[in-house]
């Protein structure tokens, strides 16, 4: 939801240091997801994380997200789903040049990103282009898995 | 400026130490010397005479032009062959790319297609939305950004190979550009962005249009503090109005286009509006060519591309220099000079 979605770029903080610490357990939580199984866990964990984040950011199920690098402004939400930042259309009133009516997703980033400590200079890093192959899934479990196999001998 | 190993038209140069393409504009623009590139508005068209008729209007006082890739998501003859046929008699084109119309397996083919037609000078956009042109109803692809864009394209050249991984035999010999806004919103964050391109892989920058000095002004000062200035290019955008109406719709219609009120005001004062519009544009050409980091003026005279002589001359930018084209130098390159086949006129819709 629009309002909602606002309300979230305006407490990134907030949100940052909750993420960081759900993350933190997320992750720890390796050695039960993997016994229940990766694979059989993906389509439960995706829908409790699209209702989550489907509310919070109007989340896109990218399922590689991106959210603490863009001040907690969902960058699927830009017409143009760009991954690294403001284009050349935005209007005077900070707004989209596709959808007048809504704030320019990017211009909300970077107010996010202000707010943020690790956000901020996260915002600086290139992201690089979108794995098509990843809609629809589980970022979370992506994150939990990536880290663990970087983690293992 | 004449280099001692000037080109046969179609045949590229010698890639000096230090250059990554075989292009006159990456030789220009290393050189120190003010550069100008000049945007061609693409034929609706299948006549190849119809490039060349406007490339010509630019003869003696562009370095490249560039080729438009569906511009504000109107239809027009592709980029890609627009500028395959420029670079057969010898012009310098600037491929320009956009991200809406092509995924990364088009992208990377026309990239390798455009270096084998010997185009030196691609600029990776991010493209306008589709709702702005011609055919709203067509499927955006945004497959990429400018900025994965550029990464991909480096890596092209650099690496030898596509995103995928897979090898490149022959690396692509390209002088990487990209575009940026410094007059829309978040100011704060468009030099970082500018940083952020230029990480990508950004080697030169073609600007937005600029009516707007003192916003040019703090943006090259931060662009400055950022330590890019000797990284990367920075072409302004400039281009003619025809009168305050137009500006006045522009600047409400066109995304990114911000034109401040007082040069609208001075545009409707003006007896005649569209020579007055040439003047402002000359003099901004001349004022951005005293600002620190500013490597060239890119021109954009949409519709009005005949004056473009006539400003470059009036602003005195080229210091006397003149920009080679075909048959600049006399009898002998007149001699590699491929005159356009000539094409039976397209019979007319009743």
């Amino acid at each position: 939801m629009y309002a909602v979605r606002r309300w979230s770029v305006r407490h990134a903080r907030g949100l940052e240091i909750f993420y960081q610490g759900f993350e933190r357990a997320f992750v720890a939580l390796h050695p039960l997801w993997k016994a229940i199984g990766y694979e059989r866990l993906e389509k439960p964990v995706a829908v409790v994380e699209k209702a989550v984040k489907g509310l919070l950011f109007d989340c896109q199920m990218c399922g590689q997200c991106a959210l603490s690098s863009t001040g907690m402004s969902c960058s699927m939400n830009c017409p143009k789903t760009l991954r690294n930042g403001p284009c050349g259309g935005v209007r005077a009133d900070g707004h989209c040049e596709v959808k007048p009516e809504m704030r320019c997703v990017w211009v909300e980033a970077y107010a996010g990103s202000q707010r943020m400590v690790a956000g901020k200079e996260a915002i600086k890093v290139v992201q690089f282009a979108v794995d098509g192959r990843l809609k629809g899934k589980s970022s979370w479990l992506k994150v939990a898995r990536e880290k663990n196999v970087q983690g293992e001998p | 400026m004449r280099f001692d190993d000037e080109p046969v038209p179609g045949y590229p140069l010698p890639i000096l130490p230090g250059h990554t393409s075989p292009g006159r504009l990456e030789r220009v623009l290393r050189s120190g010397a003010f550069a100008i590139t000049a945007e061609m508005e693409p034929p609706d068209s299948a006549n190849p005479e119809d490039v060349y008729r406007r490339a010509r209007v630019f003869d003696g006082y562009a370095d490249a032009i560039n080729a438009t890739d569906g511009s504000g998501a109107n239809c027009h003859m592709s980029s890609l062959a627009v500028c395959a046929l420029l670079t057969r008699v010898g012009y310098a084109p600037v491929m320009q790319i956009s991200c809406r119309d092509k995924n990364r397996i088009a992208i990377q083919g026309d990239i390798l297609g455009g270096a084998a037609m010997g185009v030196c000078n691609m600029l990776c956009l991010s493209g306008d939305g589709v709702q702005t042109g011609d055919h709203p109803q067509a499927k955006p692809v945004f497959d990429l950004d400018c900025m994965s864009l550029l990464e991909i394209g480096r890596d092209m050249r650099d690496q030898h190979r596509f995103q995928s991984g897979r090898k490149v035999t022959f690396a692509p010999r390209v002088f990487f550009g990209a575009a940026a806004n410094p007059f829309v919103q978040p100011f704060d964050w468009r030099a970082q962005r500018l940083a952020k391109k230029v990480a990508a892989g950004a080697q030169f920058i073609q600007t937005q249009y600029c009516y707007d000095m003192p916003r040019l002004r703090s943006y090259m000062q931060q662009v400055e503090d950022l330590g890019l200035l000797d990284k990367v290019f920075i072409l302004v955008g400039v281009g003619p109005m025809r009168s305050a109406k137009v500006a006045e719709w522009m600047r409400s219609n066109v995304p990114g286009v911000h034109i401040p009120d007082a040069v609208i005001k001075r545009m409707a004062g003006a007896e005649k509006p569209a020579a007055e519009g040439r003047k402002i544009c000359t003099e901004i050409m001349q004022e951005v060519k005293e600002i620190k980091g500013v490597a060239g003026v890119h021109i954009m005279a949409y519709r009005q591309e005949d004056a473009v002589p006539e400003m470059v001359q009036n602003s005195g930018v080229l210091q006397g220099r003149v920009p080679w084209y075909p048959g600049r130098d006399g009898a002998d390159a007149e001699l590699h000079y491929t005159p356009a086949p000539t094409v039976p006129a397209a019979p007319q819709a009743a």
